[in-house]
């Protein structure tokens, strides 16, 4: 009652609409100019004109390889989400579960996963599997943790309530502590997004077969660095286009999330 | 209605242990409006906590209805200091909170919602959530939501102090009526003198570390009571008075717990 209403349409077609358009074009303006005034080498660094030319030529076979490593980070995104959501969960519910295996993860987290591609792909050779596997082992973690840190910052004055209202804990679970740490949640799920696109180029990189990742080693083995340019635009896009997915997600499910933050 | 019997409340810490509320007995009648007032950090928050059944006793016993209260019950209910409302629900569907943890059927008391939020201005605000509203709104919601399970005991904790000066008063009032209205015994805990005296029928004075019940004051002044002009002025000032110097004297006894009378 006592926000300032979120202003009249124009202007939020104005924040929600001009202003990121305008951003990128900037940018693409401003890599343009570069490419042109410096007269930069199309080997070292492509004009966007360069790039788009080079996405014509090929235009199905471009987006055939965007949609197998959009396949795999919406299969490891999924699987991480879901796997991670568990054991966040299990973790918040049991202190001595948590002290045990809260280290363990910190541990797996650390690890480089570039050193792990050759030994994914030992154990589960080529194809999808390994890359999928490497996209849940590079997004599990932010979610994890943001979950967890979401499902023990139930106010007091809400724990205090559902006591005396003799809740049981599931009732207290579902009815307060999973919907009070659902900002918090997408807080992880949109940290976890664009470190699933890198976890899937990964394993591409290590094992090419199909896929952007692919496409990338294979342009440097014919020193194409356009097409190379052309895969980071798309891998860049796709990017974008997944967290304002999760973005969108979260607005739909937590509409309350920010007038309660400001 | 409630009887307190010799309880005594004992904190253990990492630094020692706080006595917090010390062998207090009290009996609150059926109907009965109690104030509990005291200065900050004497124990009333505590001794409410012990009568909801969120607080062991470490000696004494609480009774609610004539049964030992181990847990919380569901005749009885609180109200906070903060409105603690699910900020994702509207403001229905935070008042039917208790109806849904009960297991009750939500369509059987809705009806009843309709009816308390009638009755304390909410009329319209069906629908809304509860950032969209002002604190006091806010505050009259948590009300509705002790209320919906039709309580034989409300306890409420310090619950207008969060607001301003202006919506108190108009509250502290709307809570008279309600009270009037309904008959619920209801134990209030505040530290603001005008509270206690518009609303209750017997205060009772804490002491500071331990809380021990310093003296209880009746409040023989006729209801409807009201701020400012009022026939009662003289017996208003003179229970003000007696309540004030009680509180402010607290603050020349020495600071040990283990000080007594």
């Amino acid at each position: 009652m006592t926000d300032i209403e979120a202003g009249s349409r124009g202007s939020r077609v104005w924040t929600n609409g001009v202003l990121p358009t305008l951003g990128v074009v900037i940018t693409i303006a401003v890599w343009w100019l570069a490419t042109e005034v410096f007269h930069i080498d199309p080997f070292y660094v492509p004009s966007p004109a360069d790039v788009v030319d080079k996405f014509l030529e090929m235009p199905g076979f471009l987006v055939q390889e965007s949609w197998i490593t959009v396949q795999r980070v919406l299969i490891g995104f999924v699987i991480a989400v879901a796997g991670s959501l568990i054991i966040a969960v299990t973790l918040a519910a049991s202190r001595t579960v948590e002290r045990m295996a809260m280290p363990v993860l910190a541990a797996v987290n650390a690890i480089p996963k570039v050193a792990l591609a050759p030994l994914l792909l030992v154990w589960l050779g080529f194809g999808n599997t390994p890359k999928i596997v490497m996209v849940v082992l590079v997004s599990f973690f932010p979610v994890i943790v943001s979950t967890m840190a979401g499902l023990t910052s139930t106010p007091t004055d809400l724990r205090e309530l559902v006591r005396s209202l003799k809740a049981s804990w599931w009732q207290t679970f579902v009815k307060v502590r999973l919907k009070w740490a659902l900002p918090q949640i997408f807080v992880g799920l949109k940290v976890a997004t664009p470190l699933a696109i890198i976890g899937a180029v990964i394993g591409e990189v290590v094992s090419p077969d199909h896929g952007l990742g692919s496409v990338i080693v294979g342009s440097s083995a014919s020193s194409d660095t356009t097409l190379a340019f052309v895969a980071l635009v798309l891998l860049a896009v796709i990017g974008v286009v997944l967290f304002y997915l999760v973005a969108g997600v979260e607005r739909l499910l937590v509409p309350w999330a920010k007038a309660i933050s400001s | 209605m409630i009887t307190i019997d010799g309880v005594s409340q004992t904190f253990k810490g990492r630094s020692g242990s706080v006595e917090a509320i010390r062998d207090v007995s009290l009996e609150i009648g059926d109907g009965e409006f109690l104030t509990v007032i005291g200065r900050s950090g004497c124990g009333k928050s505590t001794l409410l906590r012990m009568i909801a059944g969120l607080l062991k006793p470490t000696a004494g016993t609480v009774s609610v209805a004539g049964e030992v209260v181990r847990t919380p019950r569901r005749d009885v209910a609180m109200v906070f200091q903060k409105a603690a409302l699910l900020p994702w629900r509207s403001v229905e569907d935070n008042i039917l909170l208790p109806v849904e943890i009960f297991g009750w059927r939500r369509s059987e008391y809705r009806p009843r919602a309709e009816h308390l939020l009638e009755m304390t201005g909410l009329t319209g605000f069906r629908k809304r959530l509860p950032h969209e509203l002002s604190g006091g709104m806010q505050q009259r919601v948590s009300l509705c939501r002790a209320l919906i399970q039709s309580p034989k005991v409300m306890l409420m904790d310090e619950p207008f102090s969060a607001l301003d000066a202006l919506t108190r008063e108009e509250l502290a009032v709307e809570l008279q009526r309600i009270h009037m209205e309904l008959g619920t015994t209801i134990v209030f805990v505040t530290h603001s003198i005008q509270e206690a005296v518009l609303l209750a029928d017997r205060v009772a004075v804490l002491s500071s570390r331990p809380g021990r019940v310093r003296r209880l004051v009746e409040i023989p002044i006729p209801r409807p009571r009201t701020f400012g002009h009022n026939a009662h002025l003289d017996q208003v000032a003179g229970v003000s008075a007696e309540l004030h110097s009680l509180l402010l004297s607290d603050d020349h006894l020495p600071a040990s717990p283990q000080k007594s009378h």
